[in-house]
């Protein structure tokens, strides 16, 4: 009896030290953050942690397993939660880059406590693709007929609009099915601001942004989601990433761009597209590259950015970064392609380098203080 | 045991660790009894720990869904139009999205599932009900996921093919059987939803069944009834619990989220017809929070959080009173 008790009450004592342990775990998690990221630079070693955008995140995973091989001391962490939460949390500081798929906003950058720039890492595309039981040639789409889909005004396969761009395909008397993305993405955005550009009606009745209300189709979630719904369907259209697709072998849709000329959407047309648009982007580049002019660029072709802010608080976390991303815009583009994203054109990884120049920490320059 | 009341005061002090005027030790534990004390304890902290965390995300859940409250005010429910780029936001296709699969689920789920049951504990021979009843505890088991899989690639096509045009020709005139034949929508989705919850409604049922005190049957029988008057002697006396079983599984249907955003289409719109695309509460708040930016929007999607909590909670409650109506003055049955 006297044993049991004993036993009960040591129970009780571990069981209450777990509630309580349970209890402090459960505060605020971003003083948890903070304090780790601010106990930066013990034993030589700095940490980094980074967070946003999914789209370019097994190229970054990449980037950090080989950069790490040759850079034991900087220990870099990335992970994909998306880009309006790599946003939220760089404004916040409880990171130390974020990554994101659209540029910030003015209002977005006015809520940061300080200046941020946008590093430019790498480009994507963002493809059209469909199941068309019965034809296997590259379909072709002129903006207007494209943006007429997915507003659901032409709703056949074998709409005279359609037929015109492909002339030699027999298109089947079927109904078109849209599929597009239900979640919040980066895709979406870029996809959206191509047809907002090439259509006022488009941008008058649903404008551009990471989540539209759709005037026709039905959701997928992800790229994996649209995907798999426009497998198992047929007669349906969707838009997934270039990659994606790449991967999955699915058929990819030529597109009519700015110059009048049908692109298939290869890698270095995607990089044309970056370099035929320098003149029209700003020096901070926040840009739009989509229906770029040139007759080679592919024209739903986007940035993806890496966000630090110019003045680094923590010298050696800034040096570390600042290498990092130097690093990444040189030696890192040769792993691009094997992961089918498209590197940045030699004029913009120049700009890059003028902006990771001018990162300081306490006045002064991080990359010429080596 | 014995703690006798001291008749005087003790020399020390009346008012001592020793008092007996009150102590928590005592109240704890009304029999003195260190151990009882200690079990007590930790069962009262295990009720208190559940209600804090129910308390703390009603809080959090309400708290946050103040600024689309401000905004749209009782416009919400009725609203039709979700659009974030615009800041409008209307929650009613969504509620009706999830009402309506949540019942198509029902309507075919509640019939199978007390036949599965029915099958398990009256008719079918150990030998055979024993692997069943074991198939069907590990059909409850997969994950949702793979539900979700399963229904794009084999039940949607399956749907397109061999379903939906013959329902299309025979009931077309009913609005619910009109529009484009895609496999994917409303009936798939609930389709689904009625797969995820059969297993545990018969489940459940199976056990409020086997639990019918034998007598019950034997008596039918002695009176000369047949099989199936016995059974529904049998299926009467465990009314409540099967009552408790179908909460149960629409608990799941509502709050299911993956397989039904794989297969429901995913756009707001209230249509009548169950070949077109739809969309749950649950669905809406698993595909946009992440890229949730703003603050309306957030908010936004937190009240529909807060909704679908509410709807639960009416179901629930309307469904305990329909129990607690139906069993009023009856005892001895059997609950789930």
């Amino acid at each position: 009896m006297i044993h049991l008790r004993k036993t009960s009450r040591a129970t009780t004592a571990l069981l209450l030290t777990g509630v309580v342990s349970l209890a402090l775990a459960c505060s605020p998690a971003r003083d948890g953050a903070t304090t780790t990221s601010s106990g930066a630079a013990t034993g030589g070693v700095v940490r980094l942690q980074g967070a946003g955008a999914t789209f370019p995140n097994p190229l970054y995973q990449k980037w950090l397993s080989e950069y790490g091989k040759t850079n034991a001391n900087a220990q870099i962490d990335y992970q994909s939660v998306g880009s309006g939460a790599g946003i939220k949390q760089i404004q916040e500081q409880t990171i130390d880059f974020g990554g994101t798929d659209k540029p910030m906003n003015d209002e977005e950058l006015k809520k940061a406590p300080g200046e941020l720039l946008h590093i430019p890492t790498v480009l994507g595309a963002v493809v059209v693709t469909y199941n068309l039981q019965g034809v296997t040639e590259t379909l072709s789409f002129s903006p207007d007929v494209l943006t007429d889909i997915f507003l659901g005004k032409i709703t056949k396969w074998n709409d005279a609009r359609i037929k015109a761009d492909n002339a030699t395909i027999n298109l089947p008397d079927a109904p078109i099915t849209v599929v597009h993305r239900s979640d919040g993405s980066g895709t979406t955005a870029v996809f959206t601001d191509y047809l907002s550009k090439v259509s006022p009606e488009w941008k008058e009745k649903v404008s551009t942004g990471v989540s539209v209300s759709w005037p026709t189709g039905q959701g997928g979630k992800g790229n994996e989601g649209v995907t798999a719904q426009v497998k198992a369907q047929p007669n349906t259209i969707g838009y997934v990433e270039l990659a994606y697709a790449e991967q999955n072998k699915l058929p990819i849709a030529r597109l009519k761009n700015k110059a009048g000329q049908f692109v298939t959407p290869t890698l270095d047309a995607v990089t044309a597209a970056a370099a035929e648009s320098l003149a029209a982007t700003p020096e901070d580049m926040r840009v739009s590259i989509t229906d770029a002019a040139g007759a080679s660029a592919y024209p739903i072709a986007s940035y993806t950015y890496i966000l630090v802010y110019k003045d680094q608080k923590d010298a050696a976390k800034g040096k570390a970064l600042v290498d990092f991303l130097w690093w990444a815009v040189h030696d890192g583009e040769r792993y691009t392609k094997d992961l089918l994203y498209a590197p940045l054109p030699a004029e913009v990884v120049r700009r890059v380098e003028t902006k990771l120049n001018s990162v300081t920490s306490g006045g002064k320059a991080l990359r010429s203080a080596q | 045991m014995a703690n006798p009341t001291p008749t005087l005061p003790t020399p020390t002090s009346a008012y001592g660790a020793s008092s007996r005027a009150w102590s928590w030790r005592r109240t704890l534990s009304p029999t003195g009894n260190m151990g009882d004390a200690v079990f007590r304890a930790l069962l009262f902290g295990s009720a208190f720990v559940l209600l804090l965390i129910f308390g703390a995300m009603i809080a959090a859940i309400a708290s946050n869904s103040v600024p689309s409250m401000r905004a749209f005010g009782f416009g919400f429910l009725t609203g039709q139009v979700w659009s974030p780029i615009r800041g409008e936001f209307g929650a009613l296709p969504f509620i009706y999205g999830t009402v309506m699969s949540s019942l198509i689920a029902l309507v075919i789920s509640v019939p199978l599932s007390l036949g599965v049951a029915v099958f398990l504990v009256e008719q079918a021979p150990r030998r055979l009900a024993r692997p069943v009843t074991f198939l069907v505890e590990l059909l409850a088991a997969i994950p949702s996921v793979v539900f979700g899989l399963w229904g794009i690639f084999v039940l949607a096509p399956f749907l397109r093919e061999h379903v939906q045009p013959p329902l299309a020709n025979w009931f077309g005139w009913l609005p619910l059987f009109q529009g484009t034949v895609t496999g994917i929508g409303l009936l798939t989705g609930g389709i689904i939803l009625a797969i995820m919850i059969t297993p545990i409604i018969s489940a459940v049922v199976r056990d409020v069944l086997a639990a019918v005190p034998m007598s019950q049957r034997e008596a039918a029988l002695a009176l000369g009834a047949t099989k199936w008057e016995t059974t529904r002697v049998v299926l009467a006396n465990g009314g409540p619990g099967i009552a408790g079983a179908i909460i149960l599984g629409l608990g799941r249907a509502i709050g299911e989220t993956m397989a039904v955003t794989m297969l429901i289409g995913n756009r707001p719109q209230i249509s009548l017809s169950l070949f077109e695309p739809s969309y749950t509460i649950a669905s809406v708040l698993a595909n946009e929070f992440t890229e949730a930016s703003d603050e309306l929007y957030l908010s936004a999607l937190i009240q529909l959080g807060l909704i679908l909590f509410l709807v639960t909670f009416v179901i629930n409650a309307v469904a305990r009173v329909l129990v607690w109506s139906v069993t009023r003055g009856t005892s001895g049955t059997a609950r789930a």
